[in-house]
């Protein structure tokens, strides 16, 4: 099932995000800074109408155990806390006000021609990898 | 008004946050897969430059998906933004617009705008802290923070996890303390 062929439903799902992502205008940074200086209810009613939707889709895929396509019993995956999810939250908190962008939408604003964007990928690729290489250093 | 007319206006936040939040299900039905988009920056990682590091010693082949999804998302952004682009400027909040005046941020006919984030920008200290430690901090926190607002604040509390709640809450915090506090420095560079 890993075969090239059987990704292409990842890509057209991806697609299809990248293009609502575009469309909601949540991969602008204006409205990054509605959101964070309280001038636009926008980017609450795009972030909470999602979980919403998701916490009835999970409930709904709980209470029915309605399986995957390939008839498995989908699985959760149950996040441990550690100080890393405040620690690290915090970071990213300042990186998102600043570049108005998390990493889905970092992807989406080089597709819509900010091709220096592509400068901020590659940097928040060496920000994970250095998270990488000096994890044991770092509390969690 | 035609349909292309009708897409191409900004979509309202009661259409898209849904959609959003559909990724959910269908990422979990189609490949039993749990929705997330920063592990796709430590799968580059593990692919490209694991270095003996053990946090990029696994299988990312077994991950790729996650790869094809964020390609997807770079690939809706190039379609988007050629054929269905709004002709109009951005929208925005009268007061936004009198808060970024002073930094010389007037023009807000596109998503991005090209008054901060431009080539010859890296080249200035404002433009330098922007992308390029921007982008640092949203790599680092997001994998120190095990995920970000799809892995966390999206799936997280769709399958109410608290730690994502935290996480969410963090992620805010920070989000506010830049914009209001630091960034109104950094953009008067």
């Amino acid at each position: 099932m890993n075969t090239w062929f059987s990704q292409l439903k990842y890509l057209l799902i991806g697609t299809l995000f990248g293009i609502i992502f575009v469309k909601a205008e949540v991969i602008s940074w204006f409205r990054i800074q509605e959101m964070f200086r309280l001038q636009s209810f926008h980017m609450y009613g795009v972030i909470g109408s999602a979980v919403m939707v998701g916490m009835l889709s999970v409930w709904l895929i709980k209470k029915f155990n309605v399986k995957t396509l390939d008839g498995e019993t989908v699985t959760f995956h149950p996040k441990k806390f550690n100080k890393g999810q405040i620690y690290g939250g915090l970071i990213f908190g300042l990186g998102w006000a600043i570049t108005g962008a998390c990493p889905g939408p970092l992807f989406a604003q080089i597709g819509v021609g900010a091709t220096v964007v592509a400068v901020t990928l590659l940097s928040a690729i060496a920000g994970t990898w250095v998270y990488g290489r000096f994890r044991d250093q770092l509390p969690h | 008004m035609t349909i292309l007319e009708f897409l191409q206006q900004p979509w309202p936040w009661y259409i898209a946050g849904p959609l959003i939040g559909l990724t959910v299900p269908v990422l979990l039905l189609v490949g039993n897969k749990s929705f997330g988009i920063s592990s796709s920056l430590r799968h580059i990682c593990a692919a490209c430059v694991p270095a003996k590091v053990p946090f990029f010693q696994y299988d990312w082949k077994k991950e790729a998906w996650n790869l094809f999804f964020v390609g997807g998302i770079l690939l809706g952004g190039i379609i988007a933004g050629a054929m269905l682009a709004n002709p109009a400027p951005v929208a925005v909040n009268p007061q936004l617009v009198t808060d970024l005046a002073p930094y010389g941020i007037t023009d807000f006919h596109s998503l991005v705008p090209g008054q901060l984030f431009n080539w010859p920008a890296l080249l200035s200290v404002r433009g330098l802290l922007m992308m390029v430690g921007g982008g640092f901090l949203v790599g680092f926190g997001t994998r120190y923070a095990g995920g970000c607002t799809s892995g966390h604040a999206i799936m997280g509390l769709s399958t109410l996890q608290w730690p994502s709640l935290v996480a969410t809450i963090c992620f805010m915090i920070g989000g506010f303390v830049m914009a209001n506090l630091i960034l109104p420095f950094i953009l008067s560079l």
